[in-house]
């Protein structure tokens, strides 16, 4: 542990602040009995989409693919969740075994 | 009375909507909890943070806060970019959570990509109480995240496992959203946006700081290219 207790209550208060304000925002902005804006509306309908991309490549930032395994855990593992999720469609069968094929290939096979 | 009959008939209609977010909670939650105790903090700090902060993608971002020097600025506006896409949730929502009254607040606090994905979706079954219909699916996921994570942190207490890779869990969850939501609409543009102005910025900003100018390039990709994509909708 790096962090003092009050440090540690700080830091947490810091994210569900964040977290908070990020979920309160809109309807303070947007209050019930005002208009909102046609583009904020269009916005509301196309980020989540463009989010959960930027999200995907947020998460594999630290990939390098010019040093081994040049990204090839990743790229097996997610090439799985895709299929095992188009084939079962089921959340936990993809999120559970997509991580458990990953765990796996990096602890045996790309040590 | 009536009331209280009024409440229990929202709850049988919300679980099982919910069974879906309850296996993938329980499994993140789990995750969560396991690499908390890796780095040294137990069920109480565990079960707080779920509790408290109920925002899952950057719990896991915070297990390497915790673990780095003191900075709650940073932590501040690392949690605002990365939930930065709860604004547009909450967008949706304006209309749907008009009627919620002192509800409300309780409904915004807990509006996760999960209950956000199962409200705004699902209108409740005839006869059911929309806010009620509406708090007892938040309140399920809400509990579902935080008995995960307590779960998680006391496998972690007892059970010593190599925890390599498990934090690709959160990897898992995100590429299992993206995939539900190609598979939801014909319109990709604005998936393929996201991935490529992301993918750029990693590549132009380096690891460190391209999470604000990839936001900036979404929003002006999204703006530019609206007419072309709002022609494309409910093709």
């Amino acid at each position: 542990m790096t962090l003092t207790t009050p440090q540690l209550l700080l830091t947490i208060a810091a994210l569900v602040l964040g977290t908070v304000a990020t979920r309160f925002l809109p309807f303070l902005l947007f209050p019930p009995h005002k208009k909102t804006p046609h583009y904020i509306l269009y916005l509301g309908e196309v980020l989540p989409y463009a989010v959960i991309g930027l999200l995907v490549v947020f998460c594999l930032k630290g990939v390098s693919l010019v040093a081994a395994p040049h990204g090839l855990p990743e790229l097996i593992a997610i090439l799985c969740i895709i299929g095992v999720h188009f084939w079962k469609n089921n959340t936990l069968l993809s999120i559970g075994g997509g991580t458990l094929v990953y765990m796996l290939l990096v602890q045996y096979i790309f040590v | 009375m009536e009331e209280k009959k009024k409440r229990r008939k929202a709850l049988k209609a919300a679980f099982p909507l919910t069974i879906p977010v309850l296996t993938g909670y329980l499994f993140l939650g789990i995750g969560f909890g396991v690499l908390m105790s890796t780095i040294g903090y137990g069920l109480g700090w565990t079960v707080l943070m779920s509790a408290l902060i109920f925002a899952g993608s950057i719990q896991y971002i915070a297990i390497a806060l915790l673990t780095a020097a003191f900075n709650p600025f940073y932590a501040l506006l690392l949690t605002l970019l990365v939930n930065a896409r709860h604004l547009f949730y909450g967008i949706a929502m304006l209309e749907r959570y008009k009627g919620a009254g002192k509800l409300k607040p309780y409904l915004i606090f807990g509006l996760t990509d999960e209950t956000f994905s199962l409200l705004s979706t699902t209108e409740p079954p005839e006869g059911v109480e929309r806010k009620w219909f509406q708090f007892f699916v938040t309140l399920l996921d809400h509990s579902y995240w935080v008995a995960g994570s307590a779960i998680g942190a006391i496998i972690g207490a007892l059970i010593e496992f190599n925890t390599k890779g498990l934090d690709f869990v959160l990897t898992a969850l995100f590429v299992v959203i993206l995939v539900g939501q190609w598979r939801s609409t014909k319109n990709h543009i604005p998936a393929l946006i996201g991935l490529a102005a992301t993918a750029i910025c990693l590549i132009f900003f380096g690891q460190t700081n391209f999470m604000i100018p990839a936001m900036i390039l979404i929003l002006a990709a999204l703006t530019v290219l609206r007419k072309r994509i709002e022609g494309r909708e409910n093709v």
